[in-house]
C-alpha cells in the first residue's frame, strides 16, 4: 500500500487492499466487486447513523444560547455524551403497540423513514473522488428516495388506529408533496446551469463561480422548499406538541419514535449538503484538489453552516398555519421556481450566442443581475398586491365599520403567534 | 445476459395479474390499481424492446415517459370521479354504482 | 447464471409477488403498499435495463405521487365495514380464467416469434449503448424532427387533467 497516494486517493488504495485481501482468500473477481460494494454501503450508512449523534448535541446547544441558556452540559464534556443518555433512554422504554394497530405497516414505517433519508446520501460527494455513486441522474435520484420518506409517514399515520395520528398524516401527505414541486423546480436551475444532472458535474462546474452567486433566488428557494420538506418550523406543524397532539408519531413509543427522530435531524443535516453541493462549490476550497480530506473539511464546513441556518429559523421563526403554509407553496413559491428557471434559461442562453467567450465571472455576474431584476419584479407585484387589498379593507373599514379579516395578501405578516419550539423534544417523549 | 424473453414474459404476468385485478374485484379503488399494474407491464416491455432491438433510437423511452404522463393524469382523474361518486351515494363499490343500468 | 440473471430472478419474483398480493389482498391498504413494492421492483427493472433516468421517474412520479393518490382515496372512501366481507365480485372465477388464457397465449406466441429466439440465444450479445442516454431523451424531446408534438401534447393533456381533477373532486360552492 502506498501511503502518499493514500492521501491522495484513500477509497481507491484501500479498495485496492481490500481486492489483494480478498483473491488472497480465494474469492472470484465478481464476488470481490459485491463485497466490496457491501463495505462501501455499510461505511456511508454507519457515517450517517452516527452523525446525528453529534447533530442533536449541537442544535439543543445551539437553541439553547438563542434562547438565553446553557442547554446539555453535565453529561459528558460540554456535553456532548448526552445523545447518547438520550438513545439509551430510548432503547430502555416499554415498546407499546395500540390496540389494532396493523403491525407490520407500524413497524415498517420508521424504518423506511431512515432508509430514505440515509439513501440521499448514496450521490453526495464529498471530495472529487470520495462519493457512493456518481448517478448521471443524481438530481432526480434525490427527490425520488425524498418522496419515499413522505410514504413513510402516511404508514405511520395510518398504521396508528388513531384518527389524530391519521389527520396528521393527510397533513403532512399534503404539505410534502407539496413542497416538493418548487423544490424539484429550483433544483433544475444548476442543472441548467452546470448542463448535467449529476452531482459531481454540478461540483466541477463550479469551480470558478458559485451557484449561489449566479441563482441566489434558486438558492434560497431550494432551502426554504427543503426545510418544509423536512417538516422543521416554521414548517413543523405536523410534529410539534401543541398541534394536532404531535401529528403522525403520537402512537410510538421508545425507539421507534427514536428512528423517526433521527431521519428527521439527518434529513435536516442532507439539505445543509445539498444546499452545499448544489449552490455552494460543493468540497471546493484551498488545497481541495490536491487533497480529498481537505475537500472533505470544506464539505462538512458548508453543510454545518447550512445546519446551522436550519437551527436559526427553527430558533426564531414562529409556526405556519397549514392553509397559509399551503398558499405559501403554491401561489408565491412555484411561479416564483417557474420564474427563476424561465429566467435562468433565457439569459444562460443568450449568453451562450451572444457572448461565446466570457468568462465565468461574466456570466455569473449577468445572471446575478437577472436574478436581481427577478427579485424586485416579485417584490413590487407583492408590495402592489398588499397596497390594493388594504385600500380595498379601508374602503370597507371607514364604510361598514368592522375590519375584514386580512388573509394572506402579504405572504410573511400573517403567521400565528404560536410559541417557537422548544429544543428538548426528546424527553417529552 | 438476461435473455429477452423473461422480460417479455414478466410483463405478460403482470399484465395478466392487473387483468385480474380489474375484472376480480369489487372496489373501484383496487380497480384502478389493476390498470397501474397493466401500465407498468406496458412500460416494462417498450423499455426492454428499446433495449434489445435499437437503443439508440429514443423510441422506446420516449413511448413510456408518454406512458408514464397517461397513467398520472388517468389516476388523478379516476380518482377524482371515485371520490366525488363517493360523496354522492357513499359507496365504492362498482356493482353499487348502478344509477345509470336499464 | 450470471449475476445479473439472479438479480433479475430475485426483482422478478419480488415484482410478480407483490402484484399477485395487489390484486387478492383483503385489505385494501396493504394492497395499496404492495402495489409501492411493485412499482419499486419495475424501477428495479429499468435499472437493468440500463434506462436509469426513467428508473429514477419511475420511482418519483409512481411511488411519490400516484401511490400517495392511491393511499389518500383509499384513506378517503373508507366505511368501517368495507375491509369484512368478500373483496372479489361473483364472477371472480371468470376472470381468473380469462387472465390465465392470456398469460398463456402471450407467453406461447413470444416463444414462437424467431428473431426474438434469436436474441435471446446464450451466445448473443446487446447491442451497445452509446453515450449519454439522459441527454439522447433530453434532445428527442424537444427536437423538431422527433418527439416535441407528443410532448407538447401531453403536457397539455396534464393541463386539462390537473384541471379536471379539481373540478369534479372539489367541493361544490353553494
Amino acid at each position: 500500500m502506498d501511503f502518499s497516494k493514500l492521501l491522495t486517493d484513500p477509497i481507491n488504495e484501500i479498495g485496492i487492499l481490500l481486492t489483494n485481501l480478498l483473491a488472497g482468500l480465494g474469492l472470484a473477481p465478481g464476488a470481490i466487486a459485491v463485497v466490496q460494494a457491501i463495505i462501501g454501503v455499510v461505511v456511508i450508512a454507519t457515517f450517517c447513523l452516527l452523525l446525528p449523534l453529534f447533530l442533536i448535541w449541537f442544535e439543543r446547544r445551539i437553541v439553547a444560547r438563542m434562547q438565553d441558556r446553557v442547554g446539555p452540559n453535565r453529561v459528558g464534556w460540554q456535553g456532548l455524551l448526552q445523545t447518547i443518555a438520550d438513545a439509551i433512554k430510548l432503547l430502555i422504554k416499554e415498546d407499546i403497540t395500540p390496540i389494532g394497530a396493523d403491525v407490520l405497516v407500524y413497524n415498517a414505517a420508521p424504518i423506511l423513514s431512515v432508509i430514505a433519508v440515509i439513501a440521499m446520501w448514496a450521490v453526495i460527494p464529498f471530495a472529487h473522488n470520495m462519493y457512493g455513486v456518481d448517478l448521471n441522474v443524481g438530481v432526480l435520484y434525490i427527490a425520488a428516495v425524498g418522496s419515499l420518506g413522505t410514504l413513510a409517514i402516511m404508514m405511520g399515520g395510518w398504521s396508528s388506529n388513531n384518527k389524530y395520528a391519521l389527520l396528521g398524516a393527510f397533513r403532512t401527505a399534503a404539505q410534502l408533496v407539496s413542497y416538493e414541486a418548487p423544490m424539484i423546480l429550483s433544483m433544475l436551475v444548476p442543472v441548467i446551469l452546470a448542463g448535467t444532472m449529476s452531482m459531481t458535474g454540478i461540483v466541477n462546474a463550479q469551480s470558478q463561480v458559485w451557484f449561489i452567486f449566479s441563482a441566489p433566488i434558486a438558492a434560497a428557494l431550494f432551502f426554504i422548499t427543503s426545510v418544509a420538506e423536512v417538516g422543521r418550523t416554521p414548517f413543523d406543524l405536523l410534529e410539534a406538541e401543541s398541534e394536532i397532539v404531535a401529528g403522525f408519531h403520537i402512537e410510538y413509543t421508545g425507539m421507534k419514535f427514536g428512528m423517526f427522530f433521527v431521519a428527521e435531524f439527518l434529513h435536516a443535516f442532507t439539505v445543509g449538503s445539498l444546499t452545499a453541493v448544489l449552490f455552494l462549490g460543493g468540497w471546493s476550497g484551498p488545497f481541495s484538489d490536491a487533497s480529498p480530506l481537505a475537500g472533505v473539511f470544506w464539505f462538512m464546513l458548508k453543510s454545518f453552516l447550512g445546519y446551522f441556518i436550519v437551527i436559526l429559523m427553527r430558533a426564531t421563526l414562529p409556526r405556519l398555519r397549514i392553509d397559509h403554509m399551503l398558499d405559501l407553496c403554491w401561489k408565491f413559491f412555484t411561479p416564483l421556481a417557474l420564474a427563476s428557471i424561465i429566467v435562468t434559461m433565457l439569459v444562460d442562453k443568450s449568453l451562450t450566442t451572444l457572448l461565446p467567450n466570457a468568462d465565468a465571472w461574466a456570466r455569473g455576474g449577468i445572471l446575478f443581475l437577472a436574478n436581481v431584476l427577478l427579485g424586485w419584479a416579485t417584490v413590487s407585484l407583492l408590495a402592489a398586491s398588499a397596497r390594493k387589498m388594504r385600500l380595498a379593507e379601508e374602503g370597507g373599514a371607514t364604510g361598514a365599520g368592522h375590519d375584514a379579516p386580512g388573509d394572506g395578501h402579504d405572504e410573511h405578516a400573517p403567521m400565528d403567534a404560536h410559541a417557537p419550539a422548544h429544543a428538548s423534544q426528546a424527553p417529552a417523549h | 445476459m438476461v435473455p429477452l424473453y423473461w422480460y417479455l414474459i414478466l410483463a405478460a404476468a403482470l399484465f395478466c395479474a392487473g387483468l385480474y385485478g380489474v375484472l376480480a374485484r369489487k372496489n373501484a379503488v383496487a380497480i384502478l390499481m389493476g390498470i397501474e399494474l397493466m401500465l407498468n407491464a406496458v412500460n416494462i416491455n417498450l423499455v426492454a424492446f428499446w433495449r434489445y432491438l435499437n437503443p439508440a433510437v429514443m423510441a422506446g423511452q420516449m413511448f413510456a415517459v408518454i406512458v408514464f404522463a397517461v397513467a398520472a393524469a388517468e389516476t388523478a382523474v379516476g380518482l377524482a370521479l371515485i371520490i366525488s361518486i363517493y360523496r354522492r351515494r357513499n359507496t365504492v363499490v362498482a356493482e353499487e354504482i348502478d344509477l345509470m343500468k336499464w | 447464471m450470471t449475476a445479473l440473471q439472479i438479480i433479475f430472478l430475485l426483482t422478478a419474483a419480488v415484482t410478480f409477488g407483490s402484484a399477485l398480493l395487489v390484486v387478492t389482498s383483503h385489505n385494501l391498504v396493504h394492497a395499496a403498499l404492495s402495489l409501492v413494492v411493485t412499482l419499486f421492483g419495475v424501477a428495479v427493472l429499468f435499472a437493468l435495463l440500463d434506462a436509469g433516468f426513467l428508473a429514477v421517474v419511475q420511482v418519483t412520479l409512481y411511488i411519490g405521487a400516484i401511490a400517495i393518490m392511491i393511499i389518500f382515496a383509499i384513506m378517503l372512501t373508507r366505511r368501517v365495514m368495507m375491509d369484512s366481507g368478500p373483496q372479489t365480485n361473483t364472477q371472480w372465477w371468470a376472470g381468473a380464467l380469462v387472465a390465465l388464457a392470456l398469460f398463456v397465449a402471450l407467453s406461447w406466441v413470444l416463444m414462437q416469434v424467431p428473431s426474438l429466439q434469436a436474441l435471446s440465444a446464450p451466445g448473443a450479445t446487446l447491442p451497445t449503448l452509446s453515450g449519454d442516454s439522459v441527454k439522447a431523451l433530453g434532445l428527442a424531446f424537444v427536437d423538431p424532427n422527433q418527439y416535441v408534438i407528443p410532448f407538447e401534447v401531453a403536457s397539455v393533456m396534464l393541463l386539462v387533467a390537473f384541471v379536471g381533477a379539481i373540478v369534479v373532486a372539489g367541493e361544490s360552492k353553494k
